[in-house]
């Protein structure tokens, strides 16, 4: 075999009109309501017709039986380039991936890329019951927990191995929801401390209450374009410096304690040309706080084993030492199923516009985002992550 | 530490009872062979035919190197706890009204990760555990983490018990006390912890050998029962349907007749009337009563046994008539697993070779004696199987069958 070749740069690649559909707890219209309200934000963001959308790309759990070329019949779209990317936490990455070759390569120019879920009142359990062979199979008629019952199996073993502790998990818990009380569109309003944290009622041991995510209805959206599509609209942008994805990474590691991301760190701070010191903030995947700890190792924040000193020894808030999920991330804001992976592209976008507003980390001008999908069986398969950066 | 399991409170007449209701039960069709393990009691899981590499879950493909040869062949047992949670919080109703609930992520020793059931006395992480394949409510294949060695009063797990039908508390009903196993069954139902033994009796004014060994055993009451008149069983189901948690069907009509015997249909008709009739009419009068007392507290309804011959499964001419008449018993079993399902009452075949009994004269040994019969239900209803062989005989045919069936037809009467 010939050597891999050099991945090409995603130079003149930029993302514009992040949108967010406020979230709802529970909601009684379909995923497509949740779509439609996220492509006409984004057709009115951008000042054309949705029907100037010449790719779409979605992401969404509840979009059933529908697939993605239905969906272009329902909103009225005539894409070019097409893609339905169901990877959960890691759909909004490899939806800005495949959308920037896309628009680089000329198969189409304005990619709009929406994630969408609803959340009837039984809508999750159905999900949890059906959601791989794997889980249906191996992992779901074993208390059914979901994702609460496997992600505390890999939760307690990180704790057991390196030492983190549920406070160490809390303290990001507790600075995300510092975040969220200042992002409107945040679902949880009331602060929390540390002691509510440590003695809300259990779930799943060692994951409490507020270790958790609420699941919710909602949709997240943004486009990806070539800058001079944007210019000529007159849209202020942000740029792709580099992204990466893998999945199921390290499949020998008896448990998971680490993702895909470190297979390709090197690659994605090199073709950025830049360093993790040099973000000004982190968007991670924050289904739990063990697995944003897992990212700062993984994505090269500190040494693996470390996450735990490196949560002691820095401040997570907007002004923090290390502003890290400035919306409040899922743990606040709220689980809109899959637009859960793109609610830190949104929000990255947000922060390098400078109109991120209540959450505005100052001079932010390179951001880090990341996504983690998928628990299959026993650990989640896909990870995905991207740098942006000011234009 | 688990707690050993209280002798069950009176009932309150005016609580409701709760209805039964089914842990998660969608599984893909290779999934089942962890069932075909898990009903007699085996630990298979699928390996590689190329690579010789065990998997799981169930896949269609060698995730090592591709082959579809994947074939469930026994396991070792042993495996390492990796991991483990307490979930106290789940959206499954099942599960719900069960919480909290162990589960724990084992590493086998031959390769493949499990997410399993886990008994309360398993240590932390890091401890090695026994591990076996459950049905559970459902009649679904499931893993069962145990600690290595014996602990106190480990068969009382609460978890351990939704997955098997121990007669600890319960009231059993055996449907013919005439029957050359019912003393054993009695015996080695007591020793198990039968709170009481229902003794059906035919005629009951025909004397017979045992009724005194019987009527002897404390617990122990005889009930008129005829198998041949719905009349008597319906009769015994509307006095005690309501307290039997475990019924052993052990009535049996053994007759030779050759085919071609004048009277011969007589003679299968009457055997199919004490037998594969006599359980209809039994199930049709206890079945619908056992269903709904499935998840009755932590005594409720949980085991249907049939006493079946092997040579139900293929016909041997010595047995001519029985093998009919117990095939037919077979299938009724199967539509009665079916039927009692919803109320995750497990429904047992015990298939044995000729008894150890005066019908069975004739035949020379290997014979089944009633008390290794009786030890052998015992000990299918405390680990949960659904399929249970007993005897050489049986084990013989069972093996034979599951290699070629047609070589057991063609060697049948040799």
């Amino acid at each position: 075999m010939v050597p891999p070749r050099r991945r090409q740069s995603y130079d003149g690649v930029v993302l514009a009109v992040p949108v967010t559909v406020p979230y709802q707890r529970y909601s009684i219209e379909t995923a497509h309501w949740w779509m439609g309200k996220a492509l006409r934000a984004l057709a009115e963001g951008a000042g054309i017709s949705h029907r100037d959308f010449d790719g779409f790309s979605v992401a969404s759990f509840t979009m059933g039986p529908d697939v993605a070329v239905g969906l272009t019949q329902h909103f009225g779209l005539s894409p070019r380039h097409i893609d339905h990317v169901p990877m959960g936490g890691a759909s909004g990455i490899v939806s800005l991936r495949r959308a920037a070759r896309a628009v680089q390569a000329g198969d189409a120019d304005i990619v709009a890329c929406v994630a969408a879920d609803t959340n009837s009142v039984d809508s999750f359990r159905n999900l949890l019951e059906g959601f791989s062979r794997f889980s249906q199979d191996a992992v779901y008629p074993y208390g059914a927990g979901g994702a609460n019952g496997s992600f505390a199996l890999i939760a307690r073993h990180y704790m057991d191995r390196y030492g983190a502790t549920r406070e160490d998990f809390g303290k990001l818990c507790v600075a995300q929801r510092e975040n969220a009380l200042k992002n409107p569109h945040a679902l949880m309003k009331k602060p929390l401390t540390l002691d509510q944290y440590m003695s809300a009622r259990v779930i799943a041991e060692p994951f409490r209450l507020f270790d958790c995510v609420m699941p919710c209805a909602g949709a997240e959206a943004f486009l990806v374009m070539r800058e001079e599509t944007a210019t000529s609209l007159g849209l202020p942008f942000v740029r792709l410096l580099s992204a990466i994805e893998r999945h199921n990474a390290f499949p020998d590691d008896p448990m998971q304690v680490r993702g895909g991301w470190v297979m390709d760190r090197d690659e994605l701070y090199g073709m950025a040309g830049v360093a993790p010191d040099d973000m000004d903030f982190v968007q991670t995947y924050d289904d739990y706080a063990v697995i944003s700890m897992m990212q700062f190792e993984d994505l090269g924040f500190c040494a693996k084993g470390e996450g735990a000193d490196f949560v002691r020894q820095h401040t997570f808030t907007i002004d923090g030492s290390f502003p890290h999920n400035t919306s409040g991330g899922q743990l606040s804001v709220g689980q809109a199923g899959a637009a859960g992976g793109h609610l830190g592209i949104t929000e990255a976008i947000r922060q390098l516009l400078g109109i991120a507003g209540g959450t505005q980390v100052r001079d932010a001008r390179l951001g880090l985002v990341s996504g983690f999908g998928m628990i299959n069986y026993d650990r989640g398969l896909a990870s995905a992550a991207a740098v942006l950066a000011r234009a | 530490m688990t707690e050993p399991l209280a002798k069950p409170k009176r009932k309150n007449p005016l609580a409701r009872t709760r209805q039964p209701l089914l842990p998660p039960s969608a599984r893909s069709r290779k999934a089942h062979g962890l069932t075909l393990a898990a009903s007699v009691g085996r630990f298979m899981l699928q390996c590689c035919g190329e690579c010789g590499r065990y998997t799981y879950p169930a896949r269609e493909a060698c995730p090592s190197c591709l082959s579809s040869a994947l074939s469930f062949r026994d396991a070792p047992t042993g495996g390492l706890l990796l991991s483990e949670t307490r979930i106290e919080v789940t959206s499954d109703p099942y599960y719900r009204e069960r919480m909290p609930w162990r589960a724990g992520l084992v590493k086998l020793d031959c390769g493949p990760n499990v997410v399993t059931h886990l008994h309360g006395d398993c240590g932390g992480s890091g401890v090695r555990v026994a591990m076996s394949l459950q049905l559970d409510k459902a009649g679904q294949a499931v893993f069962f983490a145990k600690p290595v060695s014996e602990t106190p009063h480990m068969e009382d797990d609460p978890q351990w018990r939704e997955l098997i039908a121990d007669p600890k508390h319960r009231r059993v009903l055996i449907s013919d006390g005439r029957s050359a196993t019912a003393v054993a069954l009695v015996n080695a139902l007591k020793k198990a912890g039968a709170a009481k033994i229902f003794v059906g009796v035919a005629e009951q004014w025909k004397p017979f050998e045992e009724r005194s060994s019987l009527e002897a055993i404390e617990g122990v009451e005889l009930v008129d029962l005829d198998l041949t008149s719905e009349r008597s069983v319906q009769e015994l189901a509307m006095d005690i349907g309501a307290k039997v948690e475990i019924l052993v069907n052990t009535a049996d009509h053994v007759r030779p007749a050759h085919l071609f015997d004048a009277g011969a249909a007589n003679t299968v008709r009457d055997a199919m009337d004490h037998t594969v009739m006599g359980l209809m009419r039994l199930a049709q009068a206890f079945g619908p009563v056992m269903r709904s007392r499935g998840a009755d507290g932590a005594t409720g309804a949980v085991a249907w046994v049939n006493l079946l011959s092997v040579h139900g499964l293929s016909n041997a001419p010595q047995f001519g008539v029985h093998s009919v008449a117990h095939a037919a018993c077979l299938s009724l079993s199967q539509w009665l697993r079916n039927e009692l399902r919803p109320g995750g009452i497990r429904v047992i075949n015990a298939f044995t070779g000729p008894l150890d009994t005066e019908w069975f004269q004739t035949v020379p040994p290997p014979k089944v004696a009633p008390k290794a019969l009786a030890d052998a239900i015992i000990d299918g209803l405390k680990r949960g199987l659904e399929d249970i062989y007993i005897g050489d005989v049986a084990k013989d045919i069972e093996a034979r069958l599951f290699d070629n069936p047609k070589a057991v037809e063609r060697e049948a009467g040799r």
